[in-house]
């Protein structure tokens, strides 16, 4: 076939990708967004197997149908809880293919008898870095999602030594296969050690950072397949891979500025162990609990309401109750709205997608910037399942964990109400002054059970 | 430096800029969406694998390392469209979301 036939298929498959990302800016467009990516991939792939060099099909294709069985039932079978897990194993397969591809062109070369070094190998060295490291990271990510590996930042004395000292060994090994060929053994201990490297990077994130890693995942993967297209000097992959590895890290920069921390305290200062001393003294002081009725008589009253949904609401899977709940108190003319802090959930945009899956209309949920100055003007802020990102103490407590890290000001409401389980602090550990406020209420009980008992109460005081 | 190496290196000083740009523009609301969607993208590395692989003078290790490759991105590309699609699907307005 022609030489000019993919050529045109890989140009057009990159402005697809192009506009796959602009038309995603928009929930309107967003769908036809994900049509062009679907078709600059197809065009990508059909133009790369008409390419003359390919010569063997059926191994490939057997790859297809396998690779398809095993994703279409993974996107399909995945409780929407369960995205940043899917998420982060999606990462582990893109960064492992692309570290793959590194190796199987590494071995090419070799066995051609011109072993690949100069421009090509740095390409393949941050190729298998970057693809190696992402595979066991994410795959160590998706663990601690999934909770099979515990969430805690796991450490140990010199820990930030041992990483360093693998990555430089690893950094020689790389110069020594740019600058000449390197010995058989080589290669092989470079990959071992990203391998390696990847696990150690995870092991001291604690799980409330998940969001940030992920997204730097994202962007590690990208980085991956633009390196690729380095080395196979494929600029589609380039384009491609470098758009992906922009976007993460730009996830990863809004997730870190919403947690006011820096991206080297989250990869290396292992949060949630200094805060086990403030939370001890705390539950002595004094809190005013209502019940259901009376949680359902002041939002019944209010003119406006705003939800302040967490993760811990979406554990309970009480986002279905909290759409009725929506609706009973629009009927009765009352305005609810929900605030949605960056870091809600367990990757970017983690919530929103919570609450769409239970049709709660997007134009209701709001960014923090946009919801905030509201706050003052609210009769009743409704807390489900938040915690640390609604804690005053961000704001003035400088000893505090989370000082500094934006919040959302729900403080500043009329009447606050916190459905929460217990009295014990969050996931970080911390202590919450909210909750000892004058004009808080506690209402105790799961999230899902208690909303369904504030519905029941407002059903029955028609 | 060779010409290619050049034109690469051009290619991808344009397109980081290009893709912060696409990215900032996109609502949060949809963070998790772009995220699963640019995965899926990003496992256009699979034209990589099909070369390898397919490619006749390759050998045997290479053909086996790329097939594997080929199905891992794959996965990674039948996954990453459907999920997207599937979150994009439940994003309704208030008009044609339940009243």
């Amino acid at each position: 076939m022609n030489d000019s036939f993919w050529q045109a298929a890989y140009i057009i498959a990159a402005l697809c990708v192009v506009l796959s990302i602009k038309w995603l800016s928009s929930p309107v467009t967003a769908r036809r967004g994900v049509f062009a990516g679907e078709f600059g991939m197809l065009l990508a792939v059909v133009g790369t197997l008409l390419r003359h060099e390919i010569v063997s099909y059926e191994w490939i294709f057997g790859a297809f149908v396998a690779g398809a069985a095993v994703g279409a039932p993974l996107a399909y079978l995945m409780p929407m809880t369960s995205v940043p897990q899917l998420t982060a194993l999606s990462h582990a397969f893109g960064a492992l293919a692309a570290a793959l591809v590194g190796s199987a062109e590494f071995y090419k070369d070799a066995a051609a008898g011109d072993p690949t070094t100069g421009f090509k190998m740095v390409a393949i060295v941050i190729e298998s870095l970057l693809g190696y490291l992402t595979t066991t990271a994410s795959v160590m990510a998706f663990g601690k999602l999934q909770e099979i590996v515990p969430t805690r930042p796991m450490t140990y004395k010199g820990q930030n030594f041992v990483n360093l000292l693998l990555f430089a060994i690893a950094g020689v090994l790389g110069v020594w296969m740019i600058a000449a060929p390197a010995p058989a053994w080589v290669f092989p201990a470079f990959i071992a050690l990203s391998l390696l490297f990847g696990v150690l990077l995870i092991l001291p994130i604690g799980g409330g950072d998940m969001p940030t890693v992920i997204a730097l995942l994202n962007s590690y993967a990208g980085a991956a397949c633009a390196a690729m297209g380095f080395a196979l000097e494929n600029r589609l992959l380039i384009i491609a891979g470098a758009v992906n590895a922009s976007s993460g890290f730009i996830l990863s920069v809004i997730m870190c500025k919403a947690m006011n921390r820096s991206f080297a305290n989250v990869l290396f200062g292992a949060f949630g162990q200094a805060q086990a001393t403030t939370a001890a003294q705390a539950n002595t002081k004094p809190v005013r609990s209502a019940s259901a009725e009376d949680a359902a008589s002041i939002l019944e009253s209010a003119r406006r309401v705003i939800v302040v949904p967490g993760y811990g609401m979406a554990v309970a899977q009480a986002q279905h109750k909290l759409r009725e709940l929506t609706d009973l108190l629009n009927k009765r003319g009352v305005q609810v709205d929900f605030a949605i802090h960056p870091v809600a959930g367990r990757m970017p945009g983690h919530m929103n997608v919570l609450l769409a899956e239970a049709d709660i209309p997007y134009d209701k949920l709001h960014e923090m910037e946009d919801i905030n100055p509201d706050f003052a003007e609210a009769d009743v802020a409704l807390v489900i399942g938040a915690n640390d990102v609604v804690n005053p103490c961000a704001r003035h407590d400088k000893t505090s964990p989370i000082y500094g890290m934006p919040i959302l000001d729900v403080d500043k409401a009329h009447t606050v109400m916190v459905i929460k389980r217990s009295m014990n602090p969050g996931f970080a550990g911390i202590d919450n002054e909210l909750y000892y406020l004058d004009k808080t209420l506690m209402l105790f009980g799961d999230a899902k059970g208690f909303t369904g008992e504030i519905i029941k109460a407002l059903s029955a005081n028609k | 430096m060779s010409n290619e190496i050049e034109i690469s290196l051009y290619v991808l000083v344009l397109a980081v800029p290009l893709g912060l740009e696409l990215v900032r523009k996109v609502s949060p609301l949809l963070h998790t969406p772009l995220m699963s969607l640019t995965n899926a993208i990003s496992a256009i590395s699979v034209v990589g694998a099909i070369l390898v692989s397919g490619n006749g003078g390759s050998p045997q290790l290479s053909k086996i390392l790329g097939v594997i490759a080929v199905m891992f991105a794959t996965i990674n590309i039948v996954a990453g469209f459907l999920i997207t699609d599937r979150m994009l699907k439940m994003f309704k307005k208030k008009e044609t979301g339940g009243k």
